[in-house]
C-alpha cells in the first residue's frame, strides 16, 4: 500500500493547520457561509438534511487497519457511532459538527486520509477493482497506475477550474468490477501483441440525468505515454466543456456533442503538438517499478494444504458452505480466497458500518489479511488475502460480529444511495425501499440467483440505477414519493443502460412491481443465464409485457 | 389536521449542522413547535427578520416553508421538511 513521504504529512497537516484557522474565522463570524461554503467543501464538509456530512476519499478503495481504526474513531468520538460506504469507494459520516472537523481532520491525517477533492469541480477519488492484486483474471495490480493518476491529478494547476467534476477509474482485469463505462475517463489496462503494458482508453461515461457509456479514444496507449495521453484527453475537455450549464458541463456531453471521432482528433493534435512536456510526462519503467514496490503482496505461505480442511469444514456446516460460496472468490495465489464481508444485512441500512464493525474488521484483517481492507463500489468490504484454511474461524468471527450474511451479488446485496432520509439533493428516499426489497427478496433468492438491484433517491444516480439489472430511481411527483423502474442495466465489461419498464409506480407497489420483473425473468431465462443476458436475447417488451398485465 | 397553511423559517446551526427554526427575537429552536408561525402574506418580513443580526449568524441559509398546524404539533408541508424536524424515517440507523 502507498505510505505517505515527508513531503505529503507536510502538505496535509499544512493543509489542516489552513482549515482549522478557515473555521475558527468561520465561528468567528469574519468569514459568511458564502465565502466559507467553497473551504469547508474543498476538504469534504457539505451541508446535508440534518448535519454536516464529511465525505473521505479512500484512494482506490484500498484501506490499511490503521486507517479503518481511524475511521471507527471517527464515528465514534465525533459522529453518531457509523459510517456508510459510497459507490466512489469512499465514506461518508452524516452527523458532523463543525467546530469539530479541524480535530477530525487531524486525527484522519495521522492515518493517512483526508477529504480533500471529495466535492468540487476536481479530480475526484481516483477508482478500481476491489480484487486488485489478488483476482485470478488479472495482467497486473491496477493500484500502482491508480496512485501515479492520482499524484498527478491531485492539485493539479492547469485543471483547477474543470467545468465540472471528473471522475476517473482503472481496471486491469478480464472482468469489468470498477463499473468504468460509468466514469468520465476510464483506463482498461492490457498487453498489445509484442507483450507491452498500456491502456485502452475510454472516456465520456457517466450516469445523472444524461447517462451515456464511455466511448474508447484510443484502443492502445503505451504505458509510457498514459499521463501525457490524458492530459492531452482532459486539456479538450477544459478548453470545450461547458461552463455556462451545470446540466451540459461534463464530458460526457462534450464527447457527444463533437461525437468521438472529432473528440479523438482534437485530442490526438493535441497529444502530437506536447513535444517536451510529453517527456516531462512519461513514465519511465523505473517510476513504475518503484510504485509497485509499494503495493508489493504480502509473503504468502505455502497453503495449498489448506483445501483439504476448507472441504472438510464446507461438508460439515451448509450454513458454513453457503457463505463460502457467496462471500468467496478466486484468489491468484493457491491455498487463498478474496473474502467479501456484506454490509447488507436484510433490513439495515446499505453499506452502513458501525465503529465497532470497523473496528473488529480492523482486527480480522490484522489477523487473516495482511492488515489490508478494500471498499466496493457495492458498497461492501473486501479482504484480500486469507488462508483457506482460515476461513472457518474469519466466518464464525465475522459472524459474531453480525457481518457474516451469505448474499453477495444476490437479490438482497443492494446498492443504494442515502437519499431523502439524508441528502439535500434527493427527491425521494431509498434505503426505506432498500430495506422493505431486501427483507422480501431474501426470501427467495436463492431461487432468483445474481441479480443486482440498484436504487437512487434523485436523477444524479448516486446508486447507479440506470446499470442496475432492475434500477429504481425514486422521483417526486405532486409531493409524493414515486419510482421509475428500468431492467437490462449492467456495469460490467458488456455494460448497458437499463430501459424504462413502464409509469413510475408509489413506494407501496415497488416491491409487488420488482416481484413480478423478477417472476418474468425467471419465468423467459435459459439454463445458465443470468439477468443481463436475458434481457439482451428478449429486450424490453415481455418485462413490460408482465407490468401491464398485473395492472 | 389543519387546512391552514402558515409560513415559518428553518435553517441549519452554524456551529453543528442541527435543524432549527426561528423562534422570533433573535432566538432559534431546534423544536419545530417553537417556531413562530405566521400567516402566507407576513412571510417576507419573518424571513427578514430572521436573517438580521450581527455575523457570525447562527443558522445558515434561513429558509421560508410551509406547515400547518395539528393540535399543538406543527407539520410540514412537505416529506423533506417532516424528514429535516423528525430525522430519518428509517427503522435502524447507527450500524
Amino acid at each position: 500500500m502507498y505510505r505517505y513521504d515527508e513531503f505529503d504529512r507536510k502538505f496535509l497537516e499544512g493543509r489542516v493547520a489552513q482549515y482549522r484557522d478557515q473555521v475558527r474565522r468561520r465561528l468567528a463570524g469574519q468569514l459568511s457561509e458564502d465565502e466559507f461554503r467553497s473551504l469547508r467543501l474543498m476538504n469534504g464538509l457539505y451541508l446535508q438534511l440534518h448535519a454536516y456530512m464529511l465525505r473521505i476519499s479512500i484512494p482506490y478503495g484500498t484501506l490499511s487497519s490503521a486507517k479503518l481504526r481511524g475511521l471507527a474513531e471517527v464515528a465514534r468520538r465525533w459522529d453518531q457511532g457509523y459510517g456508510h460506504f459510497t459507490t466512489r469507494q469512499n465514506i461518508q459520516f452524516n452527523w458532523i459538527h463543525l467546530e469539530d472537523t479541524p480535530d477530525i481532520l487531524a486525527h484522519l491525517a495521522t492515518v493517512e486520509l483526508h477529504g480533500i477533492q471529495t466535492s468540487g469541480n476536481s479530480f475526484r477519488n481516483i477508482t478500481t477493482d476491489p480484487f486488485a492484486g489478488v483476482a485470478s483474471d488479472e495482467i497486473e495490480d491496477p493500484r500502482p497506475y491508480c496512485e501515479i493518476v492520482r499524484q498527478w491529478a491531485a492539485l493539479h494547476p492547469e485543471f483547477s477550474f474543470l467545468p465540472r467534476k471528473f471522475k476517473i477509474a482503472i481496471n486491469a482485469a478480464g472482468e469489468d468490477r470498477a463499473a468504468v463505462m460509468i466514469h468520465d475517463l476510464g483506463l482498461y489496462l492490457r498487453r498489445n501483441d509484442q507483450g507491452e503494458i498500456g491502456f485502452t482508453v475510454a472516456v465520456g461515461g457517466g450516469l445523472g440525468r444524461t447517462p451515456i457509456l464511455a466511448q474508447t479514444v484510443r484502443d492502445f496507449v503505451p504505458r509510457r505515454d498514459v499521463l501525457a495521453y490524458i492530459t492531452a484527453c482532459l486539456r479538450v475537455y477544459n478548453q470545450y466543456g461547458r461552463r455556462d450549464n451545470l446540466f451540459k458541463s461534463r464530458i460526457k456531453i462534450l464527447v457527444q456533442s463533437l461525437g468521438i471521432e472529432k473528440y479523438r482528433q482534437e485530442v490526438e493534435v493535441e497529444f502530437a503538438a506536447m513535444g517536451d512536456e510529453r517527456e516531462a510526462l512519461a513514465l519511465p519503467d523505473e517510476t513504475v517499478a518503484a510504485m509497485q514496490a509499494q503495493f508489493a503482496p504480502p509473503a504468502y505461505a505455502d497453503a495449498a494444504g489448506d483445501k483439504a480442511a476448507l472441504f472438510e469444514a464446507i461438508a460439515a456446516e451448509p450454513e458454513f458452505a453457503r457463505w463460502v460460496e457467496r462471500n468467496t472468490r478466486p484468489h491468484k495465489q493457491p491455498g487463498y480466497s478474496i473474502v467479501v464481508i456484506s454490509l447488507k444485512p436484510p433490513g439495515r441500512p446499505t453499506g452502513d458500518c458501525s465503529a465497532r464493525q470497523m473496528n473488529a474488521i480492523a482486527d480480522l484483517a490484522d489477523a487473516v489479511s495482511a492488515g489490508e481492507i478494500r471498499v466496493t463500489h457495492d458498497q461492501n468490504l473486501v479482504l484480500p488475502y486469507v488462508r483457506q484454511g482460515a476461513l472457518y474461524d474469519l466466518w464464525l468471527r465475522l459472524g459474531a460480529a453480525g457481518l457474516a450474511t451469505p448474499n453477495i451479488g444476490l437479490a438482497s446485496d443492494i446498492i443504494c444511495c442515502p437519499g431523502l432520509d439524508y441528502c439535500s439533493l434527493a427527491t425521494a428516499r431509498s434505503i426505506p425501499i432498500a430495506q422493505a426489497l431486501a427483507l422480501h427478496l431474501a426470501k427467495r433468492e436463492a431461487e432468483i440467483g445474481p441479480l443486482q438491484i440498484k436504487i437512487s433517491g434523485c436523477i444524479n444516480a448516486c446508486g447507479h440505477h440506470h446499470v442496475g439489472h432492475i434500477g429504481i430511481l425514486g422521483l417526486e411527483k405532486n409531493g409524493a414519493e414515486s419510482y421509475q423502474i428500468t431492467v437490462g442495466g449492467s456495469d460490467n465489461a458488456q455494460a448497458a443502460l437499463g430501459g424504462i419498464v413502464g409509469p413510475a409506480v408509489a413506494a407501496h407497489e415497488v416491491i409487488a412491481t420488482v416481484d413480478r420483473l423478477i417472476d418474468a425473468y425467471v419465468r423467459l431465462r435459459h439454463a445458465g443465464e443470468q439477468f443481463p443476458d436475458t434481457y439482451r436475447r428478449v429486450g424490453l417488451a415481455p418485462f413490460k409485457e408482465a407490468l401491464v398485465v398485473a395492472r | 389536521m389543519g387546512d391552514r397553511v402558515f409560513k415559518l423559517v428553518t435553517g441549519n446551526r452554524l456551529r453543528d449542522g442541527k435543524v432549527v427554526y426561528f423562534a422570533g427575537d433573535s432566538a432559534w429552536t431546534p423544536t419545530i413547535a417553537e417556531a413562530r408561525l405566521v400567516e402566507d402574506g407576513d412571510g417576507a418580513a419573518l424571513l427578514a427578520e430572521a436573517q438580521a443580526g450581527p455575523p457570525p449568524h447562527p443558522a445558515i441559509a434561513p429558509t421560508l416553508i410551509e406547515a400547518t398546524r395539528d393540535g399543538d404539533r406543527v407539520v410540514p408541508v412537505t416529506l423533506r421538511e417532516c424528514i429535516r424536524a423528525c430525522g430519518p424515517t428509517i427503522t435502524h440507523y447507527g450500524g
